[in-house]
């Protein structure tokens, strides 16, 4: 028994290595906030529809789950989609985007639960000058990305601060500690963008599943009926097992 | 209206065995009376087999068995379908919950020496089922064509091309292609859909005849039918299963229900467990994710795989780990059936086994590393350790004399 604890002890270090790596911001989105996803698919369709599509994705689901009717959803989110009833595609040939950038940019209905909300959040926020790098940018939680920082406008270039550690074997080596704005004066900028980049990671989220504000509404009516049920249940239960024993 | 009803059952029952059967496995199939939440199991894995077959004609109805249209129309089911998106994480977490409840009911069998003589057929048939479940699971895994459906498949269909001289033809046979594609996913799909539910429902309705020939055990592990009323012919300690069972396991059935649905509606993902992230990416034969795990209730298994150095013997491994609970009845030699009497020694044991199964599960989860391989080979020799030497041990073991009749 004593070596048993010892082994999980021994265990415990690597089940801690397997969560080290680049630390994500916390998205904290609320998929409740209809300002927020508004704001957030204004935000998708003028910037990232571009290249990316979200071709599960009804504009018609959208408007119906933000409070908005047709003629809003038409005006403010479709710009070349002519019905409602149509799905959120794109007119980028795939053939030309693997020449412009090397890959296929992913469609982005399902994204934000592959990827999960706190890296996408934090990959909006990641993007850093790196002259090696085609697009002339790289990124922090996804190295050697293929797609240009679309959005530095909104944020202002981010440069990476290093520092040198040394490594068990005694080699020092340069990694990048932080990122740090190019210019000054782009910090209150920056900071609408981090606010920006919160609402798109919530519509992105939305998207993802809109069945979840559905769930979380229907979820507690039935649970509440299962526990009113349980009573009965129980009740019935001792009822016919008051003659055993 | 009586009147009516009265000759309607005897029309029926002169033609079909409808009370003959009412009674036969419910209303006089006489349980134990000392029944303990651990045999909630048995009735829910009932319940999840009805649910799954439902929800899957459902899902059915609005999936595609395409390559080209799998994933699309799985988010339709999500998006467009009315409340499909509530019948597909029924289906999905029903599949996990489904291997908890059997995972339970399993180590009932283990605690109370359900498997013990004369009911060595009735855990055989149960491992059957078990073995179907597996097959199952891992077909209808395939379906949602995710980067993990497509990955995970490749990796276990591989593992048969491990096997000398035929092994790359069976895999290629398995696929129906050099790789996993439209028509492995269109004969998964039948399978999924067809082959394995007809096997399990048989399966089931076997399981069940099985058990009420030779009757349930119990926490106590003594067998009810001994001590019979010497005018009625019923056991003294058994109570009809109808009404008595049926009412205890709508209790069951409705806290089951509680937990399972807290689940469907606020964490279907389950944290990545019940359905993975990299599901989410659509399944892509150009790319190889970093990190290939199988779903959570084969990683023990699968750590035993890649426990062993060389594949094939690997894959031998991993196929033993199973079989051996074939052969669990005959290689439990102790003289009484429930842990409440046995010794020291098979709690010990089977409190390590617990530590091993739980061991290889999360290294199953992980990404191997040099430690980690030793600590999986460990646990590995664990797990062969409690089947392999329990004829000597369980034999040696100090028991407490049974009474005879149930206790509480």
């Amino acid at each position: 028994m004593r070596r048993l604890i010892l082994a999980l002890i021994l265990l415990l270090p690597t089940m801690v290595l397997a969560y080290s790596g680049i630390e994500l911001q916390k998205a904290n989105n609320d998929i409740s906030d209809k300002a927020s996803l508004q704001v957030g698919a204004k935000l998708f369709v003028n910037y990232c529809m571009g290249c990316h599509s979200a071709k599960y994705v009804r504009f018609q689901r959208i408007g119906k789950d933000l409070g908005l009717n047709d003629e809003e959803v038409q005006e403010n989110l479709m710009f070349t989609a002519e019905k409602i009833g149509e799905t959120m595609t794109i007119a980028m040939n795939g053939d030309d985007a693997n020449k412009w950038f090397g890959v296929i940019p992913p469609d982005l209905s399902v994204i934000a639960r592959a990827r999960g909300t706190d890296w996408l959040y934090s990959y909006l926020l990641s993007f850093y000058l790196d002259p090696s790098r085609p697009m002339g940018v790289n990124n922090l939680v996804f190295k050697d990305v293929g797609m240009p920082h679309v959005l530095w406008e909104q944020q202002g270039w981010q440069k990476p601060v290093y520092e040198t550690i040394t490594d068990e074997d005694g080699h020092s080596h340069e990694v990048i500690k932080s990122l740090a704005l190019v210019d000054e004066a782009d910090q209150e900028k920056a900071e609408q963008y981090k606010k920006d980049m919160r609402h798109l990671v919530n519509f992105l989220d939305y998207i993802g599943e809109p069945a979840k504000l559905e769930r979380h509404s229907l979820g507690w009516k039935v649970l509440l009926f299962l526990f009113i049920f349980l009573m009965f249940a129980l009740a019935l239960k001792k009822e016919y097992w008051r003659d055993i024993h | 209206m009586d009147k009516i009803l009265t000759a309607s059952l005897e029309w029926v029952d002169t033609r079909f065995p409808l009370t003959k059967m009412w009674n036969e496995h419910l209303a006089q199939y006489y349980a134990p009376k000392n029944f303990n939440m651990w045999y909630y199991f048995g009735s829910l894995a009932l319940v999840l087999l009805v649910l799954q077959i439902f929800t899957g004609i459902f899902l059915a109805v609005n999936y595609k068995p395409d390559a080209t249209m799998a994933f699309a129309s799985v988010e339709h089911i999500m998006r467009d379908i009315d409340y499909g998106w509530l019948i597909r994480y029924m289906h999905s977490t029903g599949a996990s919950f489904f291997f908890i409840v059997i995972y339970l009911h399993m180590f009932r069998a283990l605690l109370y020496g359900s498997y013990k003589k004369p009911r060595e057929l009735l855990w055989i048939i149960g491992m059957f089922i078990y073995a179907c479940l597996m097959a199952e699971s891992f077909l209808g895994y395939l379906l949602p064509w995710g980067q993990m459906s497509f990955w995970g498949a490749q990796v276990i269909i591989s593992l048969f091309g491990a096997i000398p001289y035929v092994g790359e033809d069976l895999a290629v046979w398995i696929r129906g292609d050099y790789v996993i594609g439209d028509a492995t996913l269109n004969r998964f799909f039948v399978y999924h859909v067809v082959l394995v539910p007809i096997l399990l429902l048989a399966l089931a309705a076997v399981h069940i005849i099985a058990l009420h020939e030779v009757g349930s055990n119990n926490p106590d592990g003594i067998e009810i039918k001994k001590n019979k009323d010497p005018k009625t012919g019923i056991p003294l300690d058994g109570i009809p299963f109808h009404p008595y069972y049926t009412v205890k396991d709508i209790v069951g059935v409705t806290v089951f229900l509680i937990l399972f649905c807290t689940v469907i509606f606020y964490a279907p993902e389950m944290g990545g467990y019940f359905l993975e992230h990299n599901n989410f990416f659509p399944a892509d034969p150009m790319k190889t994710p970093e990190h290939i795990e199988p779903s959570w209730y084969f990683t023990p298994f699968y750590a035993i795989l890649r426990a062993v150095p060389d594949k094939f013997l690997g894959v031998i491994a991993m196929g033993a780990s199973i079989v051996v609970l074939f052969f669990l009845p005959w290689l439990d030699r102790s003289p009484v059936k429930s842990i409440r009497y046995k010794g020291w020694i098979f709690k010990m044991a089977l409190g390590l086994f617990i530590v091993s199964f739980f061991g290889l599960a999360y290294l199953g989860m992980q990404p191997s590393t040099p430690i980690k391989t030793n600590f999986a080979q460990i646990f590995t020799i664990m797990y062969f350790a409690f089947f392999l030497l329990m004829p000597w041990y369980s034999k040696i073991d100090k028991t407490k004399p049974v009474p005879e009749r149930v206790t509480d």
